[in-house]
């Protein structure tokens, strides 16, 4: 027994290492003196200042930043009214809708991505941001719903019928009951939301049009164009704005309970 | 109607293709602590959900102090639930829990303090309301719920196994508590439960209720001495049984004989009520009122017939024995540890039981 | 939301079964050829590297994933948190980034080269990038988040003391985990592999990154007849038979277990 945990010990830090070493080694990298070489030369700030002056690059994040804000916003409102309404389908019917909604879920994003293409193109909307957005809520939309919904099927059903029992009105049950009780999982489906969405590259790729440029478009570009110490110094400071994003979310969930 | 609180008349209701309610009459008087018991799965919790307007019954009707409670959504009842699992609103502290249904009549904020203080006061928990339902113990909770529910001074709060998650010692310190407090406030209360003393010591009237339908309604007493079915007397504790036949008949008592055992003399019963037209019979006994000796004691006892030891069990406050009166009679016998002086048996050992007339329940069949 | 799901999803199956226009756009004439195509040993063979990459996926994801999940599953709940919230950190970072890592580590001028060299284990750098091995690093490295976290939370519901039962009836560790931890998991297990087996597939940035010309999936495949080749009949009938081929694998899940296990992993 005691073997067995000593080797499971091992195998879960051999893991880590795994996941974490080479983000580590890029993060470390992006100070490197060196522009070419793969050994250290001596620490510098410099690439950082390089991209902190890329007018490309700030326009990239404000795109993405924005996109991220209104996809998320509609994906949120989309799918939190999905899951409630779900919810309130009879059972026999609840389960063509549910694997409708889902079905975005397990397609490969790439069909995703192309069907949209088609989709704009066929309808002649020009590729924008716009088109990128509505992207990206199609996305995003099952992903709250299916956060939501796991929360809403947790909910005792009979906090809301003691609502009902104390004189509340079903919208004044579902408002003072069932919508704090699911804050938590909806500021997680919101987060959830947002960093897919500032990260997503598929869906982007084939709905951006020209000027429509997000972060992952112009760090895939940059990638493309052969390796630099500016994609490590971009490399560090996006690993530091996911890590801060997951702190937030925990701090709001443990502000919570 | 005055004194009725609620009416349910010839209620009905299918839980897909099971029947939950089977036509179940019932009338629960103004200000009583009326209990409906049961063996889960009777349809108890059923009944208690209709009442609440959480299901509708697919016939018959509900009134509440003589209105009809068709169409009306649970919000607009002159009724509150106590949820078995107290259902409180785990976001909310203990005052808003309890002033919530209060808000949600917009009574004003003045009435509605003193109204909430009121009610955590008579539940003893005035120190507590700033708590989240999770810092509190099982019967806090309990009392929360209660507090919630009385608060808005309902025409009837219904209780769903109010006691079921509590531990036996607290169990029995809330059943009188329960009732004081009913007793104080005098609205009416309807509970659910499946524990027989929980409904006997806390009621007015029960309802004794299987497979969806009322067996027998009536004191506590009533149906503890006098159960009026075979069922009824089985859920209330009278499991030793004997089928029979009249052999004579007196004023208040009649003799049987059983194929079943063979006896000496037949038994003295009490005279089952209504016509002696049908003269097979069935005769009911506590285990606890049993006597079991190693002579007949006649004299001191009506009855006696000869049994053989075929299990003892010690419980500590009491011995158990399972006994042997013939081939297809089991029956057993529950007496109270009295300590060294007791006689004690041993399995296998011939002896005598011993009853009185008054300790059985005679039906006819 | 319908409208902009499902009726996209209803030209790419109209397209898959029209003809190519001379200008690259789409002739709304019937035709089978564009399946017909697939037949061909060219996209044959990038269909089988697809699938043979993503099941090799899935199953060093499920040989890694499983001593972690089961670990963190097992440790004091308040390492649990921290365990797991290292196990989301990859999970959250940008997949461009994780891919672009492995570029920096792998490519002949790389850290791994530099180091080999330096070690004196080799004289000469080595080619490691734009082969399959980069690949299957890759989509390891991408998706094993993905089956951590369904794992994580079928182990964390396991009874301790029912393997503990185990191992009071004589039961080796070994048997254990096959007779005992396996089976009341297997519902994580199988919503883990489905969660890597799927955007293992349809992988587009990995082997695009990490990749060659050489080593093509058939995202790469779609992205190049729609975006390079605009020949978008043929595209639609390659992503179409793609997505079928995923249903298909989602299908047979859902007649082995019911529901998918919810992405618990979200929250």
């Amino acid at each position: 027994m005691n073997r067995g945990r000593i080797w499971l010990r091992s195998a879960s830090l051999a893991n880590l290492l795994f996941l974490y070493l080479p983000i580590a080694v890029l993060i470390l990298f992006s100070f490197n003196a060196s522009r070419l070489s793969a050994t250290w030369q001596g620490g510098t700030f410099r690439w950082y200042l390089v991209l902190v002056e890329d007018q490309a690059l700030l326009a990239a994040v404000h795109n993405s930043l924005v996109v991220a804000a209104v996809s998320t916003f509609l994906a949120t409102v989309l799918g939190v009214s999905a899951a409630v309404g779900l919810e309130r389908l009879p059972a026999g019917r609840r389960w063509t809708v549910e694997g409708a909604l889902l079905l975005p879920l397990v397609i490969p994003e790439v069909m995703l991505g192309v069907a949209l293409l088609l989709f704009f193109v066929m309808i002649k909307v020009p590729l924008s941001l716009v088109t990128v957005t509505i992207g990206h809520t199609v996305w995003n939309v099952p992903i709250v719903a299916v956060i939501v919904q796991a929360r809403l099927q947790k909910l005792d059903s009979r906090l809301v019928e003691a609502a009902l029992d104390l004189g509340a009105t079903p919208w004044q049950a579902f408002r003072r009951v069932t919508l704090p009780l699911l804050t938590p999982a909806i500021i997680g489906a919101v987060l959830m939301a947002f960093t897919l969405s500032l990260d997503d590259f598929i869906v982007t790729f084939f709905t951006a049009g020209p000027g429509s440029t997000t972060l992952p478009l112009k760090v895939y570009s940059m990638i493309k164009s052969g390796v630099s110490p500016e994609i490590n110094a971009l490399s560090a400071m996006l690993v530091l704005i996911s890590m801060a994003l997951i702190g937030l979310s925990l701090l709001v969930q443990r502000q919570r309970h | 109607m005055a004194d009725t609180s609620v009416e349910l008349r010839d209620l009905v209701k299918y839980h897909g293709a099971t029947l939950a309610v089977d036509h179940l009459s019932l009338e629960v008087r103004a200000g009583e602590f009326f209990s409906i018991l049961g063996p889960s799965g009777a349809g108890k919790t059923t009944t208690l959900r209709l009442v609440g307007g959480f299901e509708r019954p697919d016939r018959g009707e509900i009134l509440v102090e003589g209105r009809s409670m068709q169409n009306v959504p649970p919000n607009l009842r002159p009724v509150n639930l106590v949820f078995q699992t107290y259902a409180l609103f785990p976001h909310m502290t203990v005052f808003n829990n309890v002033a919530f249904g209060l808000e949600m009549r917009r009574i004003r904020r003045a009435e509605l303090r003193s109204r909430v203080s009121a009610a955590l006061d008579m539940v003893k928990l005035s120190d507590k309301h700033s708590r989240l339902p999770s810092q509190l113990s099982g019967g806090e909770q309990q009392r929360v719920a209660l507090a919630r529910a009385l608060v808005n001074r309902p025409a009837v709060v219904l209780l769903d196994e109010p006691l079921g998650a509590l531990d036996q010692q607290l169990r029995q310190e809330m059943q009188l508590e329960l009732k004081a407090i009913q007793k104080q406030v005098g609205i009416t209360f309807i509970c659910v439960t499946h524990h027989q003393e929980e409904a006997l010591t806390m009621s007015d009237r029960v309802a004794v209720m299987n497979h969806g339908r009322v067996l027998q309604v009536g004191s506590p007493q009533e149906v503890y001495e006098s159960p009026t079915s075979e069922v009824v007397a089985r859920f209330i504790g009278l499991s030793n049984h004997l089928s029979g036949r009249i052999v004579t008949v007196g004023g208040t008592t009649c003799r049987i004989t059983s194929p079943d055992i063979p006896t000496t003399q037949p038994l003295l019963v009490r005279r089952p009520p209504g016509p002696m037209e049908a003269n097979r019979v069935m005769l009911l006994l506590r285990p606890e009122r049993l006597h079991v000796s190693q002579d007949a004691q006649a004299g001191r006892f009506d009855n006696a017939v000869s049994a053989r030891i075929e299990k003892v069990t010690y419980t500590g406050s009491e011995m158990q024995y399972l006994l042997r009166l013939s081939d297809s009679v089991l029956w057993r016998a529950r007496l109270p540890n009295s300590g060294a002086r007791q006689e004690r048996f041993r399995v296998g050992e011939a002896v005598f039981l011993c009853w009185n007339a008054d300790d059985g329940v005679i039906l006819t069949e | 939301m319908g409208i902009f799901f499902f009726i996209p999803l209803l030209i790419v199956l109209a397209v898959s079964f029209a003809s190519r226009g001379t200008d690259g756009g789409v002739e709304w004439t019937f035709s089978l050829t564009n399946y017909a195509h697939l037949a061909d040993p060219l996209y044959f063979r990038i269909y089988g590297r697809s699938i043979a990459l993503a099941l090799a996926t899935t199953a060093l994801c499920l040989l890694l994933g499983f001593p972690l999940a089961y670990s963190i599953a097992r440790a004091p709940i308040r390492w649990q948190g921290i365990w797991l919230l290292l196990v989301m950190i990859p999970f959250w970072t940008n997949f461009l980034v994780r891919t672009y890592a492995w570029m920096f580590i792998l490519r002949t001028e790389g850290l791994m080269n530099t180091l080999l060299i330096n070690l004196g284990v080799m004289t000469q750098p080595i080619e490691l990038l734009y082969s399959d091995w980069a690949i299957l690093i890759g989509l390891v490295y991408g998706y094993l988040p993905f089956m951590v976290l369904p794992l994580y939370a079928a182990t964390e519901r396991l009874d301790l003391s029912v393997v503990e039962a185990a191992w009071d009836l004589y039961a080796t560790g070994w048997s254990v985990f096959w007779r005992v931890i396996l089976p009341l998991t297997k519902p994580g297990v199988i919503a883990g592999c489905i969660l890597v087996f799927i955007p293992s597939l349809g992988a587009f940035i990995t082997p695009d990154l990490l990749g060659g010309a050489k080593t093509m999936m058939v995202g790469n495949l779609i992205q190049h007849e729609y975006l390079v080749m605009r020949d978008w009949p043929l595209g639609s009938a390659i992503s179409f038979s793609l997505m079928a081929l995923v249903l298909l694998a989602v299908m047979a899940y859902f007649k082995t277990d019911g529901r998918l296990d919810r992405l618990e992993r979200g929250v």
